[in-house]
This record gives structure tokens, C-alpha cells and sequence, in this order.
């Protein structure tokens, strides 16, 4: 059941990934991510981090991509003129991304011992409350991060009140 | 003949639990139409619909037949799949929180607990996630129809459902917080120990909560005094100006079920769900089938009376203007809803 729900999220991930490269108009393009976003977060639930993937929903696709989603409408922006693109970006990108490929992989197939394997499932069938522990890691061990994280969020809604303001 | 496996018991029981409660849902939603224009007629002085059988009570089945048989209309220049995928999205999203409503105390049959489709332990959430989705529906309409009021509507729905979204997941944290569970079954059972007392709006003081929620909610599901998307004297009908048929009709549904939800919800988190307001006071009394049907009716009378004020208010209400939308969502109902988060943890902190 979580195999065949793996198996199935995690190629619409892909697939959507591909689509938001493909797509000529950007509006299929952030729908295509939104896809991505919600398969990502059927995969979180697989796995047993419930409170991450509602949190994903909720934050990700419900509102940075409805955002998106929003000013490409606001701007009413036309379909991308397709160029041939760059020569840098072909020699450069194609072996750049297969080497990314292959050192993610090498790394997790060499160091799969030291990282564990994951559990398809395996979280959801004991009863851990896993949102009560992370807000206790949260409030906890990694109390000062969390706080410099909400202080560069609040910089950055001082910087765009202050973008926004009309002068005087 | 042989006995069904766990898992057979388990599967079978689900899928008729989603085909009654997706039935009655879809049943409540045409007759919340009618209700609507029968209290509003009366409102307003008139009848409301009174040919259609007895009452006018047939009236959703011939609004029915008269969508389903109009000539389904597809606007040259829109944008085609995203055009049809649109109602789909809002009518699917506003259809699939009701799965996690508890709609009745727990009873298990054969390890299946009957009166909730799905118990998740993080219910809110999942409803608050589903409703955040609900809004590519009316956003993707408006754009993708190619249409100048379509696409005003859409955005000022979008910008609306942003804007309330935050006060709506602010307002509910205080619950959340006595309740100390985001399980909606927990969230209930945190409210039944003394009737009405121990509700979260009397007992719980949650009453500031309840009205930034409820006001949130009506701006969420775009209803009067918040319906500006669909403002007819601006905008001829907003957000589905070009849909026709069965087209309009789910976004028409849409909208209705998505009132029962937050109806559901509004009972659920701040009146005490399916227990009875009068707690232990009286006697259960008849067999265990009368016990068990009585929370289901105190629900149903709760959500009731939700969708009765719903009605009310948009017969009493004039409509927002647009700043004054933005401006009372921003700077009123948010401070309002921090302000009662920050006392209700300190009380709970205190009381600790």
C-alpha cells in the first residue's frame, strides 16, 4: 500500500518537475510546481511526518504558490518566446546536472549504512504524536535558530512595507 | 460462508461510509440552496419558491434538471483545460473536508469507527490545508475564462481568501491550545465534560476566538457581507461569469459545501461537536441505537442553526467596501486573534 503510494507520488513529482521545465506558459508552470509540492507531501505522510506535510500544503501550495500564481495573472503574462537558449547552459548544465546525479547517489548508495533507510510507513503504525516532538525540539535544542529565523523573516517584511510605501 | 479478512472489513466499511456521508452532504448542499431562498423570501417579505411540490420542497431536483439539461457553453479564447479543471478543483476541495469531521460519538464497529470517515490525528490542519487549495479553483476560473469582470472577481477572491486565511488558522490556535491536540476528536472530547459549560465559547472563553473565526469564515467562502468576488451590481457575477451548465453548477455547490464545512467546523471547535448541551443532566434514556443517533442529531441541529445565521446575516448585511475589507481583515481581526492567543496561553501557563 505505501509502496504502491510511493511509487505512484513520487513519479507524479517527477513528472510535474518535468512539465514546470516544459511548459511554455508560466501559469502550466506554476501549476506544474504546485503538483510537485502536493506529491511531496503524500510522500512526507508515507514516511509518518504528518504535521510536514500538512505543513507543506498549507505553506507551500496554499500560499507561496497562490501568490505566484496570483501576480502571473496580475501581470497577465504572455507565453515565453522559446530561443534556442545559451550555448553555456547546454555544455555547462547537462554534465553539471548529471554530476550532481551521480554524487547524490554515490553518496547515498557508499554512506547507506551511516544514513539508515527509510521506514515506507513504518511511522504511521505506532502511535507517535510527532508534532509534540518537534515542537519540543524546536522550543528546545534549537530554540536560537528558530529565533534568527522568525528575526530574518520579520527583516524581510520591514524591507517590503518599506518597498511598498508610497513617498510622501 | 467465509469471514471478510481485517483489511476487507476495513475497506468495505470505508467506502460506504464515503458514499453515505458524500450522499448526505451532497443532499444537505441542495436543500441549503433551498433554505436559503425560502428564509430569505420570508426575509424579504415574499414566498421563495413554493410550486414545486409540497412547500416548494422539490425545488433543488428541478434546479437540478434545469442545470444539468442547459447548453454547456465554452467561450472561444479561454484558456481550455485549466477552464474545465477549475470547477472541479473548487467543487473537489470543498467535497473532500468533510472526510474528517466527526459527526458523531465514537462508535466502533468491527474496530471501524462509523461516524468519521477518517480520524486523522492532525484533522485542523488537514482542513485548514484543504481549504488553502480550494482557492486555485476560483483563481484558475476567473483567469483562465478570459474575461475582464471574471478576472476582477477572481482576484479580488484570491486576494480576499489570502488575506482571512491568517486571522481563520490564528483564531483557531486557542482552541488548539486547550485542547493541546490538533485531532478534531480530541478537540471534542477536551469540550464534554460538563454540557455547554465546558464548551470552548463558554467555558473554554473562547468567544473572542468565535467571532474572529466566524467572521473569517464568511470572508473565506466568499458570502455576504464579504461577497465582493461575486458583487453583481460591479461585476455581473464574478468569478463565473463565463460558466454555464453543470459548469456554474459546481461552483454553486462548491460554495454551499463549503458552509457546511466551516459550519462543521465552527460546531466541532467552539460548541462541543456532537455532545449534548445539557451533559449529564438527563438520564440516558432508550437503547444504544437511541445513544447512539442522539449526538448525531445535536450535531445536525448545531450545524443547522450555522447555516440559519449564515442566511441571517446575509439578509441583515450590507455589503463591505473593498478597503474596508482588507483594512478590517489586516488590522482588526489579526491583532484581535494574536492578542487572544497571547492571553490564552498565559492563563494556561498560570492555571499550570
Amino acid at each position: 500500500m505505501q509502496l504502491a503510494l510511493f511509487l505512484i507520488f513520487g513519479g507524479l513529482a517527477v513528472a510535474g518537475a518535468l512539465n514546470l521545465l516544459l511548459q511554455k506558459h508560466p501559469i502550466n508552470s506554476a501549476l506544474s510546481l504546485v503538483v510537485v509540492m502536493m506529491s511531496l507531501a503524500v510522500l512526507y505522510w508515507s514516511l509518518g511526518a504528518e504535521f510536514l506535510a500538512a505543513a507543506q500544503v498549507i505553506v507551500y501550495s496554499g500560499a507561496i504558490m497562490v501568490l505566484f500564481v496570483f501576480v502571473i495573472m496580475l501581470l497577465n503574462a504572455g507565453e515565453e518566446e522559446r530561443t534556442t537558449g545559451s550555448r553555456a547552459a547546454y555544455i555547462a548544465g547537462f554534465p553539471g546536472a548529471a554530476a550532481i546525479f551521480c554524487l547524490l547517489s554515490f553518496v547515498f548508495l557508499s554512506e547507506s549504512k551511516a544514513l539508515g533507510l527509510a521506514n515506507l510507513g513504518g511511522q504511521l503504525s505506532h502511535a507517535t504524536n510527532n508534532i509534540s516532538e518537534i515542537s519540543s525540539v524546536l522550543f528546545t535544542k534549537l530554540l536560537l535558530p528558530f529565533e534568527v529565523t522568525s528575526i530574518l523573516i520579520l527583516v524581510a517584511i520591514l524591507g517590503a512595507v518599506v518597498l511598498a510605501r508610497k513617498e510622501q | 460462508m467465509r469471514p471478510l479478512t481485517p483489511f476487507l472489513t476495513f475497506l468495505l466499511l470505508s467506502i460506504l461510509k464515503i458514499v453515505v456521508v458524500l450522499v448526505i452532504t451532497l443532499t444537505a448542499v441542495a436543500y441549503t440552496v433551498l433554505l436559503e431562498r425560502k428564509v430569505l423570501g420570508r426575509m424579504q417579505n415574499r414566498w421563495g419558491p413554493s410550486r414545486v411540490g409540497p412547500f416548494g420542497l422539490l425545488q433543488p431536483l428541478a434546479d437540478g434538471i434545469k442545470l444539468f439539461l442547459k447548453e454547456d457553453l465554452m467561450p472561444l479564447a479561454s484558456e481550455r483545460p485549466l477552464f474545465i479543471i477549475a470547477p472541479i478543483i473548487a467543487l473537489a476541495c470543498s467535497l473532500v473536508s468533510i472526510a474528517v469531521v466527526p459527526f458523531g460519538a465514537i462508535q466502533n464497529v468491527k474496530g471501524v469507527d462509523i461516524f468519521n470517515v477518517a480520524n486523522v490525528n492532525i484533522g485542523l490542519l488537514v482542513i485548514l490545508g484543504i481549504t488553502s487549495i480550494g482557492v486555485y479553483g476560483i483563481a484558475l476560473s476567473g483567469w483562465s475564462s478570459n474575461n475582464k469582470f471574471a478576472l476582477l472577481g477572481s482576484l479580488r477572491a484570491t486576494s480576499q481568501m489570502i488575506s482571512y486565511e491568517l486571522a481563520l488558522g490564528l483564531s483557531l490556535v486557542g482552541v488548539v491550545l486547550r485542547a493541546q491536540s490538533l485531532s478534531l476528536r480530541d478537540i471534542v472530547s477536551s469540550q464534554s465534560a460538563h454540557g455547554a459549560l465546558s464548551w470552548n465559547i463558554f467555558g473554554g472563553f473562547q468567544f473572542v476566538a468565535f467571532f474572529v473565526y466566524l467572521v473569517a469564515a464568511y470572508a473565506e467562502t466568499n458570502r455576504s457581507p464579504f461577497d465582493l468576488p461575486e458583487a453583481e451590481s460591479e461585476l455581473v457575477a464574478g468569478y463565473h461569469t463565463e460558466y454555464s451548465s453543470m459548469k456554474f453548477a459546481m461552483f454553486f455547490m462548491a460554495e454551499y459545501a463549503n458552509m457546511i464545512t466551516v459550519s462543521c467546523v465552527a460546531t466541532l471547535l467552539f460548541f462541543g461537536g456532537p455532545s449534548s448541551p445539557f451533559g449529564h443532566l438527563i438520564p440516558a434514556f432508550g437503547g444504544a441505537i437511541v445513544q447512539a443517533i442522539l449526538p448525531i442529531l445535536w450535531f445536525v441541529l448545531k450545524v443547522l442553526a450555522f447555516l440559519l445565521l449564515y442566511i441571517w446575516v446575509r439578509g441583515t448585511l450590507p455589503r463591505f467596501r473593498y478597503d474596508q475589507l482588507m483594512g478590517f481583515g489586516w488590522k482588526v481581526l489579526l491583532p484581535i486573534a494574536m492578542v487572544n492567543i497571547i492571553v490564552t496561553s498565559l492563563v494556561l501557563a498560570l492555571r499550570a
